[in-house]
């Protein structure tokens, strides 16, 4: 008999050994088992959808061909059992592809390998010092604009293929679409990009169609990947060059990542590990840069169409990257025959399915302030071509505005006593340095009076500006001969330590000052 | 293994059950238990709501405009459906198991409806928990095969309270088994037998498989222990291997409930060689307890 009152283990504080086998093996089994056959034919769309884009951005990048799809391969692989959020599909990614234009053009293709482990690595440390915890500070609009953002690259990325070519390409593309939206209303159980590509390939080859090819664009893989330690000086003059890059890839891969994961958690309304998807990115990057890949990040995108596939568990990200690397390894010639325009038409589609359709509808009954924060967004990352700047800006904006709102909520009352020989201020609201020169209008210097009483307790002071603002009040009196009383300053300035816990104590509802 | 049975004597009988074969006679079992120790009795159904699935499978690869929002829009809705129907059924089955408890042991016992794995669920409660009751097999395990739930030895192997394994029917126990091999689990099981109102005064057969000759002395313990407790013992040693064993005995004795020390083993090691705890529960077509 064991004493009733011995302690009960809660269920994750001490794991024993046995527990801890059941947890391993019921998350193996809920992670990768437990929808096989739909993870695996979502792996396989996937799959489809992620080729373009490996392609289209190697080339934007200014690599060849393999690159990308090596990357993708390795990230997709890695991810899925690195990774924290399940069903996510992570690759080479336009986002980050964008990033390193300038890398590629003036130093060379070493230098990226080099650039994407430095990633892995920052990646790395963001995810063990929890670092995506920092995401609650971008806003919702700011997140919108950034998808936006996102879906307009995809889309201008596709441009140098559609600008100044021959007659046929615009046929193609423009059938390649009318193939991708209309064929599911045949029937869905085939991917219409599949189709797209298919036909158009064909198209191409019988009728001897002169349109540029996959081929043309620079090496495929014709192997697998093999270990390749990036061929860079190890000096201080090395990291000076890739440390700048590394730190946007960085920034760029755990943002898009991160947004990603909110949308597939959302969408299967389940949740996931954001650290552990930060390092799992990283440990991906890494593992992408040593075997002849870029950095990547998961794909917004590709992502949707996995849950919309049916794609839930790991098992269907490491389909996704083991199928790519099948058919581009063995499938290598008929990959090469690709014409672009089929790859333009899928990536077109991948573009529009990332906009958020619902944010333009949403202009007019949102607030303007949030609207301005997601076109900034926008409009920063457009003009840039970096979603990091996009976000820093919209997260600035956002920041702005609130403290603007915050800064409203001052209330300043007074009534007079004595025959109007004494006054009585009695403030409530928020002091900081949105409200602190609206602190001091209210108050009249002008009334001729014997003593002033100012009631702080009911508003708080968070910085040294709100303390100035008072210091300038009393001083003013002081000079007209106003003998003046302070009430409540203690309350009113606790506010000024920088760790509150102000929701731990018990008059946490009284912050707003009523 | 380290984790071992506890015995919570204030807590509650909480008995779990779902739309299977087994939801009356866990109701049943668990309203006798109940009854015997005297403790509340509450009911547990646990909702897991797999992830929405669309009903066919999409595989179309396309995007258009607003699908990211529609997507959400559709799957919420699908969740929404399942989960209305999940809960009325549930709720229904939560009513029918109280009222069986009622009419067979008068006692008027609790419900809970919970979202979540059963696993999870229970541990959850296990804090207020005297003894769990559960079917051998969930609904959605495969009844003809011979497997056992899946749930099952994940919950026998994660709480820390004795766990009641339902058969199929439940009729009053006039007798019942103890299993023992002179290990610290079955001497454990020895003394909770003994010191529990659970099985007072109920015909005892004390089974140990193995040579007659060997470790008597924790037999003569065991035998001791539990006719100071007032229990009627006959002792069997019977050479043989335990399940078969085991088996055989409650067939040829009229058994109707057996107590043992549940899955000494890892998991790796139940994995390759296979577990005494899952045969038996697999032949035995009796109720049987379970202590670690």
């Amino acid at each position: 008999m064991v004493r009733p009152d011995a302690p009960i283990h809660s269920p994750f504080s001490t794991l024993a050994a046995g527990e801890l086998e059941i947890v391993v093996f019921n998350s193996i089994r809920q992670q990768w088992l437990s929808n096989p056959r739909a993870d695996v034919l979502a792996g396989l769309v996937v799959a489809l959808a992620l080729i373009p884009e490996a392609i289209a951005f190697s080339i934007i990048a200014g690599v060849d061909p393999k690159v990308g799809l090596y990357a993708s391969f390795c990230i997709a692989v890695v991810i899925s059992f690195a990774g924290g959020r399940p069903g996510m599909i992570s690759a080479a990614t336009g986002a980050m592809a964008l990033v390193m234009v300038s890398l590629v053009k003036d130093h060379g293709l070493q230098y990226l390998f080099a650039a994407t482990l430095l990633t892995g690595v920052l990646q790395m440390l963001a995810g063990i010092f929890r670092l995506p915890v920092m995401m609650r500070f971008v806003s919702r609009s700011v997140i919108t604009g950034f998808v936006n953002a996102l879906a307009i690259l995809i889309f201008m990325a596709q441009l140098p293929e559609l600008i100044g070519v021959r007659w046929p390409v615009y046929v193609m593309v423009a059938g390649g679409l009318g193939i991708i939206y209309l064929f599911p209303r045949i029937t869905r159980a085939v991917p219409s990009p599949l189709i797209c590509i298919a036909v158009l390939t064909a198209i191409a080859v019988y009728f001897k169609i002169d349109v540029r090819t996959v081929g043309d664009m620079g090496e495929l893989p014709d192997s697998l990947p093999s270990f390749l330690w990036p061929d860079v000086p190890l000096t201080f003059e090395t990291l000076k060059i890739i440390l700048p890059y590394a730190c946007t890839l960085a920034v760029v891969g755990l943002l898009e990542s991160m947004m990603t994961a909110a949308i597939v958690d959302d969408l299967t309304d389940t949740s996931s590990n954001k650290n552990r998807e930060a390092t799992g990115q990283g440990i991906a990057n890494i593992a992408s840069g040593l075997l002849g890949g870029m950095a990547g990040c998961a794909m917004i995108g590709q992502s949707v169409i996995n849950v919309k596939s049916g794609g839930r568990t790991r098992l269907s990200t490491l389909t996704a990257g083991v199928v790519l690397l099948i058919m581009v390894v063995f499938a290598g010639p008929l990959v090469a025959r690709i014409p672009m325009a089929a790859l333009v038409a899928v990536m077109i589609m991948v573009s529009i399915g990332t906009f958020s359709w619902s944010s333009i509808v949403n202009l007019r009954s949102y607030p303007k302030s949030s609207s301005l924060v997601m076109i900034s967004t926008v409009v920063v990352v457009v003009a840039t071509h970096d979603l990091a700047k996009g976000v820093l800006v919209g997260v600035l904006l956002s920041a702005l505005f609130f403290a603007r709102k915050v800064g409203q909520v001052l209330h300043v009352e007074s009534s007079s006593a004595d025959e109007g020989r004494t006054r009585r201020y009695t403030v409530t609201g928020q002091v900081f340095f949105a409200s602190a020169d609206a602190f001091v209008a209210r108050f009249d210097f002008r009334e001729v009076l014997q003593s002033v009483v100012i009631d702080v307790s009911h508003a708080h002071f968070w910085d040294l500006s709100a303390v100035g603002a008072l210091d300038k009040v009393v001083i003013k009196f002081r000079r007209e001969g106003t003998v003046v009383e302070m009430i409540g300053l203690n309350e009113a300035s606790s506010t000024l330590v920088d760790r509150l816990g102000v929701h731990d104590k018990p008059d946490a509802e009284n912050l707003m000052g009523h | 293994m380290t984790s071992s049975t506890l015995i919570h004597a204030s807590g509650r009988v909480l008995a779990a059950i779902d739309v299977s074969n087994y939801a009356a006679s866990v109701a049943g079992i668990a309203a006798w238990a109940a009854a015997r120790l005297g403790a509340p009795l509450e009911f547990v159904h646990a909702i897991d709501r797999p992830s929405a699935q669309p009903e066919k499978q999409d595989l179309s690869g396309n995007l258009i405009l607003g699908d990211r929002e529609d997507l959400l829009a559709e799957l919420s809705a699908l969740d929404e459906t399942r989960s209305r129907i999940a809960q009325e059924s549930g709720r229904r089955l939560l009513d029918q198991a109280r009222m069986l408890a009622h009419e067979s042991a008068g006692i008027d016992a609790e419900t809970r409806l919970r979202h979540g794995g059963l696993l999870d669920t229970l541990l959850e409660l296990e804090v207020d928990a005297r003894l769990f009751v559960i079917g051998k097999r969930g609904e959605h395990a495969d009844f003809s095969k011979g497997h056992l739930g899946s749930n099952l030895e994940r919950v026998v192997r994660a709480v820390h309270r004795p766990v009641l394994v339902a058969a199929r029917a439940f009729s009053p126990v006039q007798k019942f088994l103890i299993a023992f091999d002179g290990s610290a689990t079955t001497k454990r099981c020895i003394e909770m037998v003994s010191a529990s109102p659970l099985l007072k005064g109920i015909d005892c057969d004390l089974l140990m498989v193995g040579e007659s000759s060997a470790e008597t002395g924790d037999l003569d313990w065991a035998r001791e222990t539990l006719s100071d407790a007032g229990f009627a013992i006959n002792v069997h040693v019977i050479a043989g291997t335990a399940d078969a064993v085991i088996a055989r005995h409650v067939q040829d004795h009229a058994i109707d409930l057996i107590v043992m020390g549940a899955y000494g083993h890892s998991r790796i090691r139940s994995l390759i060689l296979g577990s005494t705890t899952t045969q038996i529960l697999r032949t035995c077509l009796v109720p049987v307890l379970l202590l670690r």
